[in-house]
């Protein structure tokens, strides 16, 4: 296959990848940048990329200040609280404060968006939740930022970011490959939104076979996010904040509206509530601080996720499983029933696909939770991602330099899964954030700061053979055998995937040894992972479509190799339910109340780890939730996890 | 298997391979009709069902945990702005819904920000986005700063 060269010069703001963080940051840039060049890459199909290609059934980051419910530092509390005191404050205060004005336009442009029939407002199912009608959420986001981009390159996997040659540090593009035509784009631009996935499959999946698809996650959140900016020498942060979900099992269908709408519950195999006898022992670890189950009766402060799925854990592994969901008083309500099942078929299908399969009618049974593989990820209730600037106006000075959303490299931006300490951003949160990004891009190239970029032929011209090695490799190698995938010179694609998923599931604390971990595994994980980086340059792609899922898997496997960095790094255990280090098993409050910071020289591949200080919001508490009447009901509900 | 096509109904259009997300629906060369090539990379989210003109494909659970004998069909009406679904149970039980898919014709409400005027210096300089301060509350208040809300950061452990 010839691969052409097909270069895109002069753009303003290169989006790479177009899910909800992607399609807010090419949507607002236009409004900042009305004569500038606009660009989107797309690894899939805009109408139907990135998280929220199969639709919503709610959108989990709403304030509602317009009707006194909630100030962006209640949320900014909230999260803190459910993320064990660890967040990016200044990240998150911002983007509470602009998220409502997200979701107000999304009602403008036709999202169908639930309402109280008594009050006229947004349905509430929970304290930070709205119910939507969100099938089509995805086209409809895709529409706004198509009428923004000057051109939408859809079915381009982006490889790499180019870096300038004239200053040291500074973004300068992306350069990736048609995933259909094997066509090299090269994409020149002042600007970078890296707006990539986060990471599924990096850890092994409970199912085996076909059910690995059934990620949590999609499965098509390859870690670019974290690929792309640790090559680029981008620093990160809190990478071994990986989270497990407890869900339902094997579909993996979300819980949030049956906790918080249906008013389900879970119990053990026994029928008996198990989760409070293991709190206890668990404030031993944690400290009163962070687990006080008294205090959150009286004050309805919700008791973080991570704990409550040490709880499941731990009643699994005494012998009472398996952990069922109570849902048959509630399904005998039509209109809940309805909303059951709607919830599925909004953004999880593959769970009805699962009960129809299974003849599982939750009004007749309750069906079976479990806590999945770990996933990484910065948009959800977990705040993986780049170490980026906060906002002039509310950010210290250990958290500014110069640009909202910035990353370490100049002029190189991210939003949703790419930006790190701000967990519960979700949808509205990252649409918001890349709204964020794009509007101090703009003010970047207007002030300047891209002038005199250079990249040489030498650089791009590198990359094109590096990025098609894999199919070259095959071809000289595949006829040394008579057929099969057994070649002594090469690794496929899925062999390779299959590698990184036992290795961290076993060194890294994945589920099959109930998400332990410590020094001497996560070392040799390390080695291991440094060997199979060796593997990855032997590498072999059959066709265009294996070239993706080979890059794909050197994305996953950089990302890896992160987490296990930061994981060795901190010495305690923050998130007992997400991850143990067996080696340290408490809470460290005096030594590790810090946010951790890496980075990898894109040269030497080594790795310098730091602690960062943690700044908290201090003011007077819950002033907007006191004011508004009724809130008690909204903020028990919250005692639950975050969907 | 995640999806599957059906022989008789696909008619080769490439509708699914065009929008699937995971790169996976493929024109089989021999056939010239659509198929799933990389079944353990379907995540069931049924963009390709959706987009189908002919109804042709279908989805069979993940063969490791789900039976045989069920399916879950759906009809997606951007026309009428609907969505319509239909679980069938293995034993035979049927159950309906249908949900609307936008408000609004569709596209419509989606302003074209390159036909609007741009914003002021004042407000590049200051936190507003687009549409702000108005649609953060629909009211005449601001943006919420530290100041407004009567806050400080502060370094360590401090609630």
């Amino acid at each position: 296959m010839a691969h052409k060269t097909i270069v895109e010069d002069n753009i303003d703001v290169l989006v790479v990848g177009a899910g909800l963080g992607g399609t807010g940051a090419a949507f607002e840039a236009r409004y900042w940048g009305q004569d500038k060049k606009i660009v989107i890459a797309e690894k899939a199909n805009i109408d139907r990329s990135g998280a929220v290609a199969q639709g919503l059934y709610a959108i989990n980051c709403y304030m509602g200040t317009r009707w006194g419910e909630n100030n962006p530092e209640d949320h900014v509390r909230y999260a803190r609280i459910d993320l064990m005191g660890l967040v990016r404050e200044d990240l998150l205060f911002d983007m509470a404060r602009h998220v409502d004005s997200t979701v107000h336009q999304f009602e403008d442009w036709g999202l169908p968006i639930m309402k109280d029939p008594d009050t006229g407002q947004y349905l509430r199912e929970g304290r930070w939740q709205i119910m939507i009608h969100g099938e089509s959420y995805k086209p409809i986001v895709a529409e706004a930022a198509k009428k923004s981009a000057d051109e939408v390159f859809n079915r381009i996997c982006v490889t790499h970011l180019l870096m300038d040659e004239s200053k040291e540090n500074r973004v300068a593009g992306a350069v990736g490959f048609n995933v259909r035509t094997g066509n090299y784009h090269v994409f020149k631009s002042k600007t970078v939104v890296c707006s990539a996935g986060g990471a599924s499959n990096i850890f092994k999946p409970r199912s085996v076979g076909e059910g690995s698809g059934r990620t949590w996650y999609a499965p098509w959140s390859s870690a670019s996010a974290y690929g792309l900016l640790i090559n680029a020498g981008a620093k990160m942060t809190q990478m071994e904040n990986r989270i497990v979900l407890a869900r339902f099992k094997d579909g993996y269908g979300p819980v949030g509206a049956y906790f918080l709408h249906l008013k389900t519950y879970t119990q053990n195999g026994m029928g008996e509530e198990y989760e409070s006898k293991w709190f206890p022992e668990l404030q031993k670890m944690v400290g009163k601080e962070y687990l006080d189950p008294e205090a959150s009766h009286v004050t309805h402060r919700p008791i973080p996720t991570c704990l409550r799925n040490h709880a499941l854990i731990s009643e699994v592994n005494a012998g009472r499983g398996p952990i069922h969901m109570v849902t048959m008083h509630s399904f005998q309500d039509p209109h809940l029933e309805e909303v059951g099942w709607e919830n599925f078929l909004g953004m999880t299908v593959g769970q009805a696909v699962l009960w129809a399969a299974t003849d599982v009618d939750p009004k007749n049974e309750n069906p079976e939770l479990t806590t999945s593989e770990p996933y990484v990820m910065g948009s959800h209730a977990t705040g993986s991602g780049a170490w980026c600037s906060g906002p002039e106006d509310v950010s210290p000075d250990e958290y500014f330099w110069g640009y909202n959303r910035m990353t370490t490299v100049e002029g190189l931006f991210g939003a949703g899964d790419a930006v790190g300490g701000t967990p519960h951003a979700f949808s509205s949160g990252s649409f918001t954030e890349g709204r964020l990004a794009a509007k101090a891009a703009c003010k970047y190239i207007d002030d300047g700061k891209a002038e005199g970029i250079v990249v040489s032929d030498a650089q791009v011209n590198g990359r094109k053979e590096e990025i098609f090695k894999p199919m070259e490799h095959y071809k000289i190698y595949r006829n040394a055998i008579v057929a099969g995938t057994v070649n002594p010179h090469y690794i496929n694609p899925q062999q390779g995937l299959e590698r990184l998923q036992k290795l961290m599931d076993e060194y890294c604390g994945g589920v099959t040894v109930s998400y332990m971990t410590n020094e001497k595994l996560l070392s040799i994980g390390l080695k291991k992972l440094k060997l199979m980086e060796e593997d990855l340059e032997s590498i072999a792609a059959a066709d265009v479509h294996e070239l993706l899922r080979a890059w794909e898997l050197k994305h996953r496997h950089r990302a890896a190799e992160c987490v296990t960095q930061h994981t060795l790094f901190r010495k305690e255990t923050r998130w007992p339910g997400y991850y143990y280090r067996g080696d340290y098993m408490k809470v460290d409050d005096e030594n590790w109340h810090v946010l951790t910071v890496s980075r990898r020289d894109p040269e030497t591949g080594q790795y310098t780890m730091e602690k960062a200080p943690c700044y908290h919001l201090v003011g007077e508490e819950e002033k907007a939730a006191e004011a508004a009447s009724g809130v008690g009901q909204t903020q028990a509900e919250e005692l639950v996890p975050a969907q | 298997m995640p999806t599957f096509v059906y022989m008789t109904s696909c008619d080769g259009c490439g509708h699914c391979v065009d929008i699937c997300p995971s790169d996976i629906m493929h024109i089989d060369k021999t056939t010239r009709r659509a198929y799933n090539i990389e079944p353990n990379m379907c995540w069931e989210c049924y963009s390709c069902v959706k987009a189908c003109p002919q109804n042709a494909i279908d989805v069979r659970g993940y063969a490791d945990f789900a039976p045989l004998g069920h399916s879950v069909r759906v009809n997606r009406d951007e026309q009428k702005g609907t969505i319509a679904w239909r679980i069938k149970f293995r034993d035979g039980t049927e159950k309906n819904f249908l949900s609307p898919i936008t408000t609004k014709p569709w596209g419509e409400g989606i302003p074209k920000l390159s036909d609007e005027s741009g914003p002021s210096d004042e407000m590049r300089d200051s936190q507003l986005l687009y549409k702000e301060p108005d649609y953060v509350r629909m009211d005449e208040g601001g943006l919420h700063t530290l100041e407004s809300n009567g806050l400080t950061m502060k370094k360590g452990v401090y609630y």
